[in-house]
């Protein structure tokens, strides 16, 4: 629809809108996340959802404990070398559109515990991470940006054409590549479809 | 003339809007996920879900039912332990013939927990 028609409709106090407007409108404001907390982050985003921040405002109190009905999975917490392959299947199993908040300097980049030998350095290694916030713990209201940097994000997002969302394309995967449990480190270390390792660049 | 009032003519309205206000919406989003939702299903995405981790074996179990040969058995003690208590604290001012129906009722009682012994209830298999 052409730009100055609709501000001329809205002047005579039409409202229009697209399908795909609306659609995103509902969607942005109806996330449910997964009931699913790793470490300490997990208390801060239980903080956000209780009275004090009412994470309810927009529309993410649902908490669902089965991920075949929650939208968004928030990573909140250190992601151990054991729990990644649980991990990246719950995401798995979680049906289309589907979305990820990696909550915490841990669920980024493995944070304090980056050094060590059972820590996985940053969930974005497996699966698409839509929002990553740094904190150590992330407060509440950072949690609420994030999700608000979501709901942006879900908004601008096209349902057909070339730019169409992931989940709106046949051919893009549902499913990531869950890793094993080896001997020294989880096989394969990173999924390279989802994650490059940052390239060196030396001057002169 | 006179109009003709057919009650159920009502009852036919409802009855088609009942159906109706359900079925449009899921006829809508069904028609909306065929366009706009391509179905991805995947090994994991189709399997069991067990908190994430892989599910091991298979669902469908057998479940032993001897246990509530156990429930009933542990019954005649339950019982048993609801008259012993008063009986206990009165016994020394029972009457013979109180103390007499109270040796009937556990012989009774008694008596049920041989007759399962005999059968060999107690013992697991």
């Amino acid at each position: 629809m052409d730009e100055g028609l609709r501000s001329e409709l809205s002047k005579q106090g039409i409202f229009t809108t697209t399908l795909e407007g609306i659609y995103n409108w509902g969607r942005r404001n109806s996330v449910w996340p997964l009931q699913f907390g790793l470490a300490c982050c997990a208390i801060e985003m239980i903080a956000s959802t209780m009275a004090r921040y009412d994470l309810a405002r927009f529309g993410a109190e649902v908490f669902r404990p089965s991920p075949r009905q929650a939208d968004l999975m928030i990573v909140a917490g250190t992601v151990t070398k054991k729990m990644a392959p649980q991990v990246v299947r719950l995401y798995n199993q979680m049906p289309e559109p589907k979305y990820v908040i990696a909550m915490g300097a841990c669920a980024i980049s493995g944070g304090p515990f980056k050094q060590g030998y059972n820590v996985l350095k940053g969930i974005d290694r497996y699966i698409p991470v839509d929002v990553h916030i740094p904190g150590c713990p992330p407060r509440p209201e950072a949690l609420i940006h994030a999700f608000m940097t979501l709901q942006k994000k879900i908004g601008a997002q096209r349902l057909s054409g070339s730019e169409r969302a992931r989940h709106a394309d046949p051919e893009a995967p549902s499913e990531f590549p869950v890793p094993q449990y080896g001997p020294h480190d989880l096989e394969p270390s990173k999924n390279m479809d989802v994650w490059q390792p940052p390239k060196l660049a030396r001057a002169g | 003339m006179p109009v003709e009032y057919s009650p159920y003519l009502y009852l036919a309205v409802f009855l088609i809007i009942a159906a109706v206000f359900p079925l449009v919406p899921l006829a809508l989003a069904w028609l909306w996920s065929k366009k706009f939702s391509p179905k991805k299903p995947g090994a994991d995405k189709n399997a069991t879900y067990e908190c994430g981790l892989e599910s091991k074996g298979d669902a469908w179990v057998q479940f032993k039912s001897e246990y509530y040969l156990y429930g009933i058995v542990f019954l005649v003690f339950d019982v048993e332990t609801i008259f012993l208590l008063p009986f206990a604290v009165a016994f020394t001012n029972l009457s013979v013939g109180g103390f007499l129906a109270m040796m009937v009722f556990l012989l009774l009682l008694v008596e049920g927990l041989v007759w399962a012994w005999q059968k060999g209830v107690l013992t697991w298999k």
